[in-house]
């Protein structure tokens, strides 16, 4: 390996490392959520292709490639073709700064927080052109009703984020995880930061109760309606990713990211506590989707403006008193 | 302000009930039967295509003494069968019993009528074809095949 720098097989390693996590995730989640979803309502799920069904996401996945890429006849042809690509390319990044473990992380950024916001932040514009693109009131009107719900939801959550940078002083997420040593993790410090934290991703990730903008029986598939084939999927995975960002971030900020019991090689083999960590919170996600009814738009916005604003602002205040204290 | 706090506590506690609800769903037992490779019991009032019964103790296994009383009552049609005289044997011996299940509205009277008991409901409920010759049963051909 003479002939490569350390540091350009380093970016290689990581990229790599970096999307094969994404389609992973894609295809674990996939088969996780319609397993789950299964039963909860006391169906098997899928049960046809390979052993209880393992190969079904294989399987979706060579037809939506094969599938045509249906353009709608006045749709923006540049615009539609690019959205569903604003949407997932941003979906990598972030798991360049996401420390799995001590020592698995592609960078240490010192914004590494700031960067991960602002990049999935990217995938509300990408949700924006694809609805307005797509010539189809139904796309139009999911994508608007994701654009008001992520503005209004993007507050509490950086205001409990602030909770977080207050107590540890850094944006870096490897700083994040290391102030909370000891098994004393931020949930047990601040619950209701954690509460208000993930009910807020729920709603950055459009998941449901809080799927308004792809909602089914009002919208066919919102923003997707007009998308076929990897145009569909690409916003599919990028939903997924999201979903693994969104409880990346939780478990780094208030779970202690990579800390749990010694393992042997932790420095490395710690990264399994931070995938099971990660993946419980998103079978919680799955659990809350088949259990509640999506909720109405004015009951989505009041949840946001008149509990969690209040509340995250009233936990920062707290916060930054006891600090001073 | 009361109301304000009260909402976000019993609001709060029902998702805890309803989260509760679907867990205790997800470990019970699924309800869902997995049809080709498995069956539910048909029930015994199924009425499927008639049949002649199989009887052991006949000379011919079934019990038909080509009377015609089905084939005349059947307000579709549907039955054909014929009898002959043979040698040696006491009675009609039946020769042919077509049945065509493309008619046949399944309303049971030739089984009412038979006064040898002799047909019966089957319960076969997966009858496809490509053609409809292919609902065109020859029951005395099935009940010999039934061995």
């Amino acid at each position: 390996m003479t002939f490569l720098p350390p540091e350009l097989l380093r970016i290689l390693v990581t990229v790599v490392c970096a999307i094969v996590i994404v389609f992973g995730n894609a295809v674990v989640m996939g088969y996780l959520e319609r397993k789950f979803a299964g039963r909860f309502q006391r169906r098997p799920g899928p049960m046809e292709v390979g052993f209880h069904g393992i190969l079904q996401l294989a399987v979706d996945g060579v037809k939506l490639v094969g599938k045509q890429l249906v353009i709608p006849r006045h749709a923006d042809p540049v615009l539609y073709r690019i959205a569903p690509i604003i949407s997932f390319a941003p979906s990598i990044m972030p798991m360049l700064v996401i420390p799995f473990s001590p020592k698995l992380q592609g960078r240490d950024f010192d914004v590494g927080l700031i960067f991960i916001l602002a990049v999935v932040s990217l995938n509300v514009l990408a949700i924006l052109i694809a609805g307005w693109s797509s010539n189809n009131k139904y796309s139009l009107l999911g994508a608007m009703r994701s654009v008001a719900q992520n503005v209004a939801y993007e507050i509490p959550m950086l205001l409990t984020l602030m909770s977080v940078i207050l107590v540890t002083g850094t944006f870096s997420l490897r700083g994040i995880v290391e102030a909370q040593t000891n098994g004393i993790w931020f949930v047990f410090i601040m619950p209701v930061a954690f509460i208000i934290f993930f009910a807020a991703t729920l709603a950055e990730t459009n998941r449901a109760p809080f799927d308004l903008p792809e909602a089914e029986s009002e919208l066919t598939a919102g923003f997707m309606t007009e998308f076929s084939g990897m145009g569909f999927s690409l916003f599919f995975m990028a939903e997924y990713t999201y979903m693994f960002i969104a409880c990346s971030l939780t478990v780094i900020l208030f779970l202690g990211g990579w800390q749990g019991p010694p393992l042997p090689f932790a420095e490395y083999s710690s990264a399994l506590w931070f995938f099971l960590k990660v993946y419980v919170l998103l079978i919680l996600m799955i659990w809350i989707r088949w259990t509640f009814p999506r909720v109405r738009f004015d009951q989505l916005l009041n949840f946001c403006w008149k509990y969690l604003v209040p509340f995250a602002l009233v936990h920062l205040m707290i916060t930054a008193v006891v600090l001073k204290l | 302000m009361k109301e304000y706090f009260a909402l976000i506590f019993t609001g709060g506690k029902s998702l805890i009930v309803g989260m509760m609800i679907t867990l205790r769903e997800f470990f019970r037992p699924i309800v869902t039967v997995q049809y080709p490779r498995e069956t539910l019991p048909v029930s015994p009032n199924f009425r499927g295509h008639t049949i002649l019964i199989r009887d052991e103790e006949k000379e011919f296994k079934h019990r038909c003494i080509s009377c015609k009383m089905c084939q005349r009552e059947c307000p579709s049609g549907c039955i054909d069968l014929a009898g002959e005289k043979r040698e040696g044997v006491k009675g009609m011996v039946l020769v042919k019993y077509h049945l065509d299940f493309t008619k046949c509205s399944l309303c049971g009277t030739c089984v009412e009528v038979c006064p040898t008991d002799a047909l019966d409901f089957s319960d076969e409920y997966r009858h496809v074809g490509f053609t409809r010759e292919e609902f065109h049963y020859d029951l005395l051909a099935k009940v010999e095949e039934k061995e």
